[in-house]
């Protein structure tokens, strides 16, 4: 599925990283754990309800790129300027986790586990 | 080459800023990206427990042609019992670390499958110091 797709089906908002819109996502992690995020291998999408520079500053060290925020979180210019320095893509959903998880399972997005 | 880094009590908005700027060098130095991120993950980790269960301290970073080591040193209360507190799930974190994403006792094991060396030392009262040690090859 391309990110596009993804923003369409989730009606999301692309906060950064507009112009990646076309790359493929074939897998996605959800959590709020930002330790749990920190024990992957694999750099998968991510789809978090936590919302703050510890999200990003994980993303950059377990170099993950492409992150999902559910229930209408929004990230602060903060998360922007520094997700921006990695080149990464930044969408926001009011669906929830669950509703998220649900929607791009079902259009294939796979799980790492 | 050595590089030292400042962590500022509470100051969660900062904490990975030198697992950043370790990243950045290695990534200069052409280091293979798996074994970066090996060492930033077990630095961040660090960096996060000294923020949030010590009242801040220093990062130590030595890189050398074959190896990185680094020494997470903090001022704070230390930790009564290593053994326990390395244990996956075993956390006293406050709700204010829970909601940074941490807290979930999973730091210390982290660090450990990140690295080559773990090092962990701590008095009652002073604090906790935490070498690691990852090879390049
Ligand atoms: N630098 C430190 N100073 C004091 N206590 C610490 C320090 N690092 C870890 N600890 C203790 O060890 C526990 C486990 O740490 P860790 O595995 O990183 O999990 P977490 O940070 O999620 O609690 C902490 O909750 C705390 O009680
Ligand atoms: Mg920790």
């Amino acid at each position: 599925m391309t990110l596009r797709e993804i923003v369409t089906k989730l009606n999301a908002t692309v906060y950064l990283g507009e112009e990646r819109l076309d790359e493929e996502v074939t897998h996605a992690f959800a959590s709020d754990l930002m330790s749990d995020v920190l024990t992957l291998k694999e750099t998968p999408m991510l789809i978090t309800g936590l919302c703050n520079v510890q999200t990003i500053r994980t993303c950059d060290m377990a170099t993950l790129d492409i992150v999902v925020f559910v229930r209408n979180k929004k990230p602060t210019d903060d998360m922007i300027e520094l997700a921006e320095d990695n080149d990464m893509v930044l969408v926001g959903t009011s669906y929830s986790m669950f509703k998220t998880c649900g929607l791009l399972f079902d259009a294939g997005v796979e799980p790492l586990y | 080459m050595h590089q030292e880094y400042t962590v500022v009590e509470g100051d969660f908005v900062n904490a990975g800023t030198a697992s950043s700027s370790v990243k950045k060098t290695l990534k200069q130095l052409g280091v293979n990206p798996q074994i970066i991120k090996r060492v930033v993950v077990a630095l961040y980790e660090a960096e996060v427990n000294a923020i949030a269960h010590a009242y801040g301290g220093k990062v130590l970073v030595d890189i050398e042609a074959d190896k990185i080591n680094m020494v997470v040193a903090d001022k704070g209360p230390g930790i009564p019992d290593i053994a326990q507190a390395m244990q996956e799930g075993y956390s006293t974190a406050r709700p204010e670390v829970r909601d940074m994403g941490f807290g979930a006792g999973m730091g210390l094991p982290n660090m450990q499958k990140n690295v080559d060396k773990l090092n962990v030392t701590s008095e009652v009262g002073v604090g906790t110091t935490v070498e690691m040690e990852v090879m390049f090859n």
